[in-house]
C-alpha cells in the first residue's frame, strides 16, 4: 500500500561516470523499464531499495490493524472477506520483498532493519482501529488513499517494483470497494450502525489525508525521485485526487467528513480543504502514535516466536539436501 | 415438525467443527512464524468457512424455521454447540495448530472423498468441492509435522508434546451414534469406522517420517457431539458473537 518513502529525499551516493549516467537518463526519458540486471546509478538502487522496503513493512505493519478484528467480525461472509484482504496484504509484502531483493538485498536484513526500528512504515498503521466501520473505513479511506498514491507507481521506471504495482493495485481497489461496501451495509442500518460509521471517518480522514506526506512547501522536495520516474506527481496533486473523489462518496454514503473547511472551487473544479494536524503527523513518524509501540511489540513478538518454526524448517532442509548428497 | 432431525444435526456438527476451527485458525492472521504460512492458515481458514456457511444454510432450511447461516452460528450458546473438541482446542504454539490440523485433515478427507457418494444431493456436492481442499489441508500440515518432528531437538519435543496432548480427542471423530447409524442406513452419511483404517495409514506415515511415536492407545474424551466441551469454546464463541449479540437487529 503504502509509500510514505516518497516523501523522503532520494538517497545522493558518491560520483558516477557521466556518460553511463547520461545513457541511464535517456533510457528513462524514453520510458523504457530498468531491469535488476541493468546498470543503475548506486543512488537509485539505494533509493528503490528504501522505498519498496518500506512498502513492503507498511503492507505487513498493515495486517495487525484490520486482523484485530478477524475474531469478532459481526458475520461468516464479512469474515471470509476481511480474512482474504489481510491475506492479500501479506501477499503484497511478499511480492515487495522479493521486488527489493532484485536489487540485491535480503528479506531478512530488511524485516531485521523494520523490527530494530531502523526502517519505516507508513503512518497510517499507528492508529486504531476501535469499531468494526474502521474495517471498512480502512478500505475505503486508507485504501483509496493508498491507490492515488500507487497508480502512478504502475509506470515506475523500476520495472519489478512497476510489475509488483500492477497486481497490487488491481488488489487494492478490490478492497477499497468491499470497504465501500461495508459501510453502505452500516448506513442502511440501525442509528448505532450509523454511528459506528461516522465515528470511524471522524478519525480515520485526517490520518489517511497524511499518508501523503507533508504539503510540497514544507516538503523535502525530491527531485531526483521526479527526474528517475519513481515519483511522478506531488504530494498536494495526490493528496487533491483523493480529496475530489472522496467528498461525492461520502455524500453517497451520507456520512459528514470531519472539515469545515472543504468547499468546492468552482474556477478549479477542486475541493478545497484543511490541513490535517502536522504536529500529530511528525510526531506519529516518530514513534508517538498512540499504536507505534504496540505494533512493533506485536511484530517482534511473532518473530521471535516463529524463530524455532523457521529453524526447524531449515534444519530440515539441511537434512534433507544430505541424504540427497549422500545417495 | 422438522422434517429430517437426524440431517440437521449432522450438517450442524459439520458446520460447527468448520467454524470453530477456522476462528482458531483465525486467530494467527498477522501473527505467524512467518508470512507464507501467515497465508497458508488463512487461507485454510477460508476453506473452512465456505463449508461453515454452506451447511449452516442448509441446516437453517432443513430446519425450516428462518434460520440463516449468521443466526446459527452466532446466535447459539456453548451446550447448543456440537463441534469436536479437538477443534476448540487452543493454539498454544504452532506446533499445537500444525497438529491439531494434520488430525482432522486426516480424518477429513477421506471422510469427504467417501461423502462424494451421499444420497443427499448437497452433501454429495459440497464434498466434491471440500475433499480437494481437505487434500491440501493434509499436504499442508504434514509437510509440517514431518518439518517439525525432523527439524531441531526443540521442535520435536513441540511436536511431541502437542501430539501427545492432542491424541485423546480423536477417538471423538470415529462415533457412531443413532443419528449417524440413521443415516448411514440412507446412505446419507458414512459410518466413520469405515475410514478409520485410511486415517491410520496416513497417521502412521506421516509421524513415522517425522520421527514421532503414535501414542499409546487410551482413554478417549468424548462429549463435543452432545454439547459437553472444555472451557476453551466459552471463550472463542464471545469474540466471535460479541456484535451479533450487541446489535441483535442489525444487518451487516
Amino acid at each position: 500500500m503504502y509509500t510514505q518513502a516518497l516523501n523522503n529525499p532520494a538517497v545522493e551516493t558518491g560520483i558516477e561516470d557521466e556518460e553511463k549516467l547520461a545513457a541511464f537518463q535517456a533510457r528513462i526519458d524514453r520510458e523504457e523499464k530498468i531491469e535488476p540486471n541493468d546498470w543503475m546509478p548506486a543512488a537509485y538502487r539505494k533509493t528503490l531499495v528504501r522505498q519498496i522496503s518500506q512498502h513492503a513493512h507498511s503492507e505487513v505493519v498493515g495486517m495487525l490493524p484490520e486482523g484485530n478484528w478477524v475474531t469478532r467480525a459481526p458475520s461468516l461472509k464479512r469474515k471470509a472477506i476481511l480474512l482474504a484482504k489481510i491475506q492479500d496484504e501479506g501477499g503484497h509484502g511478499l511480492y515487495l520483498y522479493s521486488a527489493a531483493e532484485t536489487l540485491g538485498v535480503s528479506r531478512e536484513e530488511l524485516v531485521d532493519q523494520l523490527l530494530t526500528g531502523k526502517a519505516k512504515y507508513s503512518s497510517i498503521f499507528n492508529y486504531p482501529t476501535l469499531n468494526w466501520a474502521d474495517v471498512g473505513a480502512v478500505g475505503w479511506l486508507v485504501d483509496g488513499a493508498a491507490i492515488m498514491n500507487q497508480i502512478p507507481l504502475c509506470r515506475c521506471s523500476y520495472g519489478p517494483y512497476s510489475r509488483a504495482m500492477i497486481r497490487i493495485c488491481k488488489e487494492e481497489s478490490f478492497h477499497q470497494r468491499q470497504g465501500y461496501d461495508l459501510l453502505v451495509a452500516m448506513m442502511k442500518g440501525t442509528a448505532e450502525q450509523q454511528e459506528m460509521v461516522q465515528d470511524a471517518v471522524n478519525r480515520l480522514w485526517w490520518p489517511s489525508l497524511m499518508m501523503f506526506g507533508p504539503s510540497d512547501k514544507d516538503s523535502k522536495h525530491s527531485a531526483a525521485s521526479m527526474k528517475w520516474k519513481i515519483k511522478r506527481f506531488t504530494n498536494d496533486e495526490l493528496r487533491q485526487k483523493f480529496v475530489d473523489a472522496t467528498v461525492l462518496q461520502a455524500k453517497v454514503l451520507g456520512i459528514t467528513l470531519p472539515d469545515p473547511d472543504l468547499k468546492f472551487n468552482e474556477e478549479t473544479g477542486h475541493w478545497e480543504h484543511g490541513q490535517p494536524d502536522w504536529d500529530e503527523f511528525y510526531n506519529t513518524i516518530q514513534g508517538n502514535g498512540i499504536c507505534n509501540k504496540q505494533r512493533m511489540k506485536d511484530r517482534i513478538k511473532a518473530h521471535e516466536n516463529g524463530a524455532w518454526v523457521r529453524e526447524a524448517a531449515q534444519a530440515y532442509a539441511a537434512k534433507q539436501a544430505a541424504k540427497k548428497s549422500a545417495a | 415438525m422438522m422434517k429430517d432431525p437426524a440431517l440437521f444435526t449432522y450438517c450442524m456438527r459439520l458446520a460447527d467443527d468448520s467454524a470453530i476451527l477456522s476462528q482458531r485458525l483465525g486467530e494467527w492472521c498477522g501473527h505467524a512464524s512467518h508470512l507464507e504460512e501467515d497465508i497458508a492458515l488463512t487461507n485454510v481458514a477460508l476453506d473452512l468457512i465456505g463449508h461453515a456457511r454452506e451447511l449452516y444454510t442448509y441446516a437453517g432450511q432443513i430446519e425450516g424455521k428462518g434460520r440463516d447461516e449468521d443466526a446459527l452460528c452466532f446466535h447459539r450458546v456453548e451446550r447448543e454447540f456440537t463441534n469436536l473438541l479437538l477443534v476448540e482446542q487452543p493454539n498454544d504454539d504452532f506446533a499445537y495448530a500444525i497438529m491439531r490440523q494434520f488430525l482432522f485433515s486426516a480424518f477429513m478427507h477421506p471422510f469427504w472423498e467417501a461423502m462424494m457418494n451421499s444420497k443427499d444431493e448437497l452433501l454429495a456436492g459440497l464434498a466434491a468441492k471440500a475433499e480437494k481442499e481437505a487434500a491440501y489441508h493434509l499436504r499442508h500440515s504434514a509437510e509440517w509435522v514431518i518439518r517439525l518432528g525432523d527439524g531441531t531437538e526443540e521442535s520435536h519435543n513441540r511436536t511431541n508434546d502437542a501430539l501427545e496432548f492432542l491424541w485423546m480427542y480423536t477417538g471423538e471423530m470415529f462415533e457412531c451414534d443413532d443419528v449417524v447409524s440413521s443415516l448411514v442406513a440412507k446412505e446419507v452419511a458414512i459410518d466413520p469406522m469405515s475410514i478409520k483404517h485410511l486415517w491410520d495409514e496416513t497417521v502412521n506415515s506421516v509421524l513415522a517420517r517425522a520421527n514421532l511415536e503414535r501414542p499409546a492407545e487410551s482413554w478417549m474424551q468424548t462429549g463435543g457431539r452432545k454439547g459437553e466441551h472444555s472451557e476453551h469454546l466459552g471463550h472463542i464463541l464471545s469474540p466471535m458473537q460479541y456484535l451479533q449479540r450487541s446489535f441483535p437487529q442489525a444487518q451487516w
